[in-house]
């Protein structure tokens, strides 16, 4: 009678079979890592630094934003509010405090923009979906406005001419290279962060709520402080990223606060690929290459509509991203 | 000289007035939204963009072929709601089926399409829509001086939105409109033809938006981003009111045009944001919405 038994899938195979392709896999994995960090660190001998720097403050920008959209399913329209306040609190400080370490600054930024977030989010996961967004946008555009009357963000000027300052007192970030290196090391620390937090347990149940809410309420999670947490994390590290972009270009401005940046993010993790691990740095990487590129050509005004266009074809065409479609296509490839 | 709270009445009046004009555009657009909303369960992020549409279709209207503003305020919101037919029936329809999100985002992609455009072709400044002649002028109201191309503004937008109202609560186009929202496919299989009507309630959505776009062009300045920063205000008015209800979304619109105008007089600086702090009021509040039902 026990032949009847039908045994799941993954047990028919060898259980060695299985270790070793996942072994194998992780391997993959961790060279593929390791290639792509070797390319970080001799990149800017062929690239001009400041571009890898903006590159790299956008790709936390996504890669923060692709925590909330791709993992707990929440999308927000109004993280552009998380960018500026890091941006203005790191510039203010630095500005004000001559001698005030730049690793203290962006610390700072960093909260400030977690704060924030927590504000935003105790108001907006009471309604969810298409709520959700607007209440985002809408109260980024509150933060909008009181940053274009605040004492301290030089209304429609900005902050110009932040001091880059030293790192721990001990290197001077006005170098471009010790500077872009010094960047890395906040990107690395950001991606290391997201990952650690989609791989975990806790990341995990963001999934399950994200794929069926009221089933994950049944089982007895507490959801709501669960989206709380992914949404105060995903604004420190995207106030991490406007910190870190304030220190690179020495500026903050209302660009920055402005909704088409929150427009902007959406695009690059949604051209990359929502909910890929790799997607929202391919993203940040082809949105902002495309905009210098764009900005200095004869295209330059054109700039909006083109983002625009490119946005209509992603949703009606490409919905899985730039990353997504290269899974899909291995996928097909390796199984079949 | 009669004085509120130390604040002299025609000014308080004259503020007042202004509210309750930009109340009138928020109850239109937001109304637009909602019946947007019931029937294909997306965020109409291409609404402010077409709003500017039909001002820009009344002022090229008026300077190429000399459509005067009557016309204008026909023709434009039909022009509009074509291209509005459209864009449902060619890229909305194509993602019917998918989540809700990517409705937003694609009519987000078309209004910096849309904006960008007419940022390149007309300059950020934009252009000025001369008032009518029949319009010009105004009343003394003894307390106060009341233009008439304002009353007039205030008159048409009521109107309309009253009888978009009557249309849908009363008529029996208005029923399928209602019995759509609640099931699409029971009404199918009654032998309505729910995707022409779900294409014509996104073209009528999209001719209120240029309808109030027609309305403003003689108060406001006509530029590409008129519709960009309004829409996000009348978001907040959407979350304000809550979807559920087309009478809910009128009166919210005229309340928080109010609150702002009053708020120009008593404490200025806040005027931008006090719709927002009043978002922010209601969700602590009761977060369905003040018409909403609770989710």
């Amino acid at each position: 009678m026990t032949s009847l038994q039908i045994k799941p899938a993954a047990a028919r195979l060898q259980p060695q079979v299985v270790l070793e392709r996942q072994q194998a896999a992780s391997r993959r994995k961790r060279g593929f890592y390791l290639a792509l960090f070797a390319v970080a660190l001799v990149a800017p001998m062929a690239i001009y630094p400041v571009f890898l720097m903006k590159l790299l403050c956008f790709a936390l920008f996504a890669c923060a934003f692709n925590l909330l959209l791709g993992y707990a399913g929440l999308l927000s329209f109004g993280h552009a509010a998380f960018l500026a306040t890091g941006g203005y609190v790191t510039g203010f400080l630095l500005s004000h405090y001559t001698g005030l370490g730049t690793e203290l600054g962006i610390l700072a930024g960093t909260l400030a923009s977690a704060v924030l977030g927590l504000v935003f989010g105790l108001l907006a996961i009471r309604r969810q979906g298409i709520y959700f967004a607007m209440i985002t946008l809408a109260l980024a555009q509150l933060v909008f406005f009181i940053y274009v009357q605040a004492p301290f963000t030089g209304g429609e000027n900005g902050l110009h001419g932040v001091p880059r300052g030293t790192l721990f007192g001990v290197f001077d970030l006005s170098n471009n290279l010790t500077l872009y290196y010094f960047v890395l090391a906040v990107f690395v620390f950001g991606y290391a962060v997201i990952q650690r937090t989609i791989h975990s347990p806790y990341g995990q149940v963001l999934k399950a709520i994200r794929e069926n809410e009221p089933r994950a309420i049944s089982l007895g999670y507490n959801v709501d402080a669960h989206k709380l947490l992914a949404f105060v994390i995903s604004a420190a590290l995207t106030g991490l990223a406007g910190s870190t972009k304030t220190v690179v270009f020495q500026l903050a401005s209302l660009t920055d606060a402005h909704w088409h940046m929150s427009g902007e993010v959406i695009l690059m993790t949604l051209l990359g690929g929502v909910g890929t691990v790799l997607g929202p740095l391919v993203g940040a990487t082809v949105v902002v290459t495309l905009q210098s590129y764009l900005s200095n050509g004869p295209l330059g005004e054109w700039v909006h509509v083109i983002l625009g266009m490119i946005f209509v074809l992603c949703v009606l065409l490409f919905r899985v991203g730039i990353v997504g479609w290269v899974l899909k296509l291995s996928r097909r490839n390796f199984h079949n | 000289m009669t004085l509120i709270f130390g604040i002299p009445l025609s000014v308080m009046s004259g503020q007042l007035l202004l509210g309750l004009i930009n109340g009138a555009f928020y109850a239109l657009l937001s109304l637009g939204l909602a019946i947007i909303f019931g029937l294909l369960r997306i965020i109409n992020f291409a609404h402010g963009a077409q709003y500017m549409l039909g001002a820009f279709a009344a002022v090229m209207g008026l300077n190429y072929l000399g459509v005067n503003y009557w016309a204008a305020l026909v023709l434009a919101p039909l022009l509009v709601g074509v291209v509005g037919v459209f864009i449902e029936r060619f890229l909305l329809r194509r993602i019917a089926g998918e989540d809700h999100l990517y409705g937003l985002l694609l009519t987000f992609g078309l209004a910096l399409i849309l904006e960008g455009s007419f940022v390149k072709l007309f300059g950020v400044s934009g252009s000025s829509y001369p008032m009518p002649e029949q319009l010009k002028g105004g009343f003394n109201l003894g307390f106060m001086f009341l233009p008439t191309y304002r009353a007039w503004v205030i008159v048409a937008a009521l109107a309309v939105c009253l009888l978009t109202w009557f249309m849908i609560e009363r008529t029996r186009l208005g029923s399928y409109l209602r019995a759509g929202t609640e099931n699409p496919k029971l009404m199918q299989a009654f032998g309505i033809n729910v995707p022409l009507l779900v294409t014509l309630t996104y073209g009528y959505g999209a001719a209120l938006a240029a309808f109030a776009g027609v309305l403003a062009a003689p108060v406001y300045s006509v530029t590409p981003t008129m519709g960009a920063n309004l829409l996000i205000v009348v978001f907040a008015v959407v979350v304000i009111g809550g979807m559920g209800s087309i009478m809910g979304a009128i009166v919210t619109g005229l309340a928080m045009g109010l609150i702002e105008g009053l708020t120009k007089v008593f404490y200025p600086e806040a005027s931008n944001t006090v719709v927002f702090l009043v978002m922010v009021l209601v969700l602590l509040v009761r977060p369905a919405g003040l018409f909403g039902k609770e989710a």
